[in-house]
């Protein structure tokens, strides 16, 4: 079956959803994520949804899924690089994906995360870096 | 007219019905941000058909007056049908496990939105978005 590569970043892991997704896979992807995060010590996930034409309510529930999951688990989510028509059409469609923070691209999605954690005291270098 | 039907039968199916759309959305002329709504309204109503109807078809017809262009959806299912429709229009509700966005997402997505549904005899939701 497919799988979602998923990157570690220093702190951070990165997924870059670029297929058409279907339900097996968003499964697959929420399951993989959870047990990556737990046994990196991630404290950030970014997920790359700009290769994506549409987000549905079924994709916007998975990133919510995914989001609320990663929190329990100690690490921030944000989703980036949404495409201009596929925000208008989930503002349209109702769903606002209020759960779910969201940067413009994986360099701001990156920053954010490095800003919790700073604020936080965990970190004070880099994020693209390895701890010590 | 040119005119396909698919099946809904596995979540396989809805992505093909997204990928069909797509094809005919283009064809349409339709702008980016209008293909992006049919499309997504497409896969809502493609989930529904699969979740709730027991799975059915899809017909999707480019549509072409003297004056304009658009697509047109057609879902059929068999399933148990809607009790209620005013109900199942209603932006959160729902029967299964989902947002209930699928049925009023996809009205809003559209230009027009039918549906016809008989309890014990099951559904049909037509939606159309126009260039």
């Amino acid at each position: 079956m497919d799988r979602i590569p998923i990157l570690k970043l220093g702190r951070a892991l990165l997924v870059t959803i670029q297929v058409d997704m279907h339900d097996r896979l968003a499964t697959a992807l929420e399951e993989d994520l959870s047990a990556k995060i737990v046994s990196s010590g991630a404290r950030g996930v970014v997920i790359d949804i700009s290769g994506l034409d549409l987000v549905d309510s079924f994709m916007g529930r998975m990133l919510d899924n995914i989001a609320a999951v990663s929190r329990m688990l100690d690490a921030e989510t944000v989703v980036v690089g949404m495409r201009p028509a596929v925000a208008i059409t989930l503002v349209e469609l109702g769903l606002e994906l209020s759960g779910v923070k969201t940067a413009l691209n994986v360099e701001r999605g990156m920053a954010l995360i490095q800003t919790r954690l700073i604020q936080t005291g965990l970190e004070d270098a880099d994020v693209g870096e390895d701890g010590p | 007219m040119a005119g396909d039907v698919l099946p809904i039968k596995t979540s396989d199916d809805v992505v093909r019905v997204r990928q069909q759309t797509r094809v005919r959305a283009l064809e349409a002329g339709l702008s980016l941000v209008d293909q992006t709504k049919i499309i997504t309204a497409a896969s809502e109503l493609a989930r529904n058909t699969l979740d709730y109807g027991g799975g059915g078809e899809v017909r999707i017809e480019l549509l072409q007056n003297l004056s304009r262009r658009g697509v047109r959806l057609t879902f059929v299912d068999r399933g148990p049908g809607i009790p209620d429709i005013n109900q199942a229009l209603t932006d959160g509700w729902t029967s299964g496990g989902g947002l209930g966005l699928g049925l009023s997402g996809a009205k809003r997505l559209s230009n027009e939105f039918s549906i016809h549904s008989v309890v014990g005899e099951g559904t049909t939701v037509m939606i159309a978005r126009w260039k």
